[in-house]
């Protein structure tokens, strides 16, 4: 699935730009818990999350993260937008709730984390 | 020789710092992309540190992230002066934390930390006094 059609999918906005709108993203994973995201997530996941701290944008570019998706509206700080654009993550923003937003992502064939196999870079 | 030594630096790490907090990890995924280490190695490499970085933000004054880099692994010791762990045994199982609220807030404290590092490493030891501080000393081999 491209961040395009998950843009389209969740009705969001790109709140910090992706170089390429048609990067291909094979998985994803809903989570507030940024410790869960390191044990659990696998590389080039789409991570959807409820907080918008400066550590969401850490933690996704040491998990190779490949775009996040901020759900239920909340707008990050300029702190945090600043650091995604200087670490080259795109950010959504979708009002959906995280349930909400997962479950549509879902359905239309976006695997979870535990489904689907790493990443073959490297 | 294996055991050449391609690369070592040194980095401070400021106790309390929540907005710098990350920029050690970053600063060593930079390097071993530079370096040409492997993707996969590279991940496991900066989630480390960056766990290991978190834990000396919270937890103590100050600390020092060495990273060396040979032919065969990756180092990474990180020394700090703070508080110590009380029951390094208690600390090292998934689940176990003493992190505040504050801490909570930023998405962390859940108790994996210690046990996301060790998972990451091919090689770990941890020592720790209380009121003095802690060591770390990971290695991830590079095949």
């Amino acid at each position: 699935m491209t961040l395009q059609e998950i843009k389209e999918i969740l009705s969001a906005q790109v709140i910090v730009a992706a170089r390429d709108l048609q990067v291909n993203i094979k998985m994803a994973c809903g989570c507030d818990l940024m410790s869960d995201v390191l044990a659990f997530t696998k590389e080039e996941s789409l991570l959807l999350t409820g907080l918008t701290n400066l550590q969401v944008v850490r933690t996704a570019e040491m998990a190779n993260v490949i775009a996040v998706v901020f759900v239920r509206g909340k707008e990050p700080d300029r702190e945090t937008i600043a650091l995604a654009m200087e670490k080259n993550i795109p950010v959504l923003l979708t009002d959906l709730p995280m349930y909400e937003a997962c479950g549509r992502l879902y359905r239309h064939g976006l695997p979870g984390c535990s489904e689907t196999e790493e990443g073959t870079t490297g | 020789m294996a055991d050449e030594l391609l690369f070592e630096k040194s980095f401070n790490i400021s106790g309390g710092d929540f907005v710098n907090a990350g920029e050690v990890a970053s600063k060593v995924k930079k390097i071993l992309q530079d370096l040409g280490v492997s993707n996969k190695v590279i991940r496991r490499a900066t989630i480390a540190t960056y766990e290991a970085e978190m834990n000396v933000v919270w937890y103590a004054r100050e600390g020092t992230l060495i990273l060396a880099v040979t032919p065969e692994a990756l180092r990474i010791k990180v020394t700090d002066e703070g508080n110590g762990i009380e029951n390094v045994d208690l600390a090292m199982q998934e689940g176990y934390s003493t992190a505040s609220e504050e801490i909570r807030e930023m998405g962390f404290g859940a108790g994996m930390g210690l046990p996301n590092i060790k998972k990451n490493s091919d090689e770990f030891y941890i020592a720790s006094i209380v009121g003095q501080g802690t060591v770390l000393d990971i290695t991830i081999r590079r095949q």
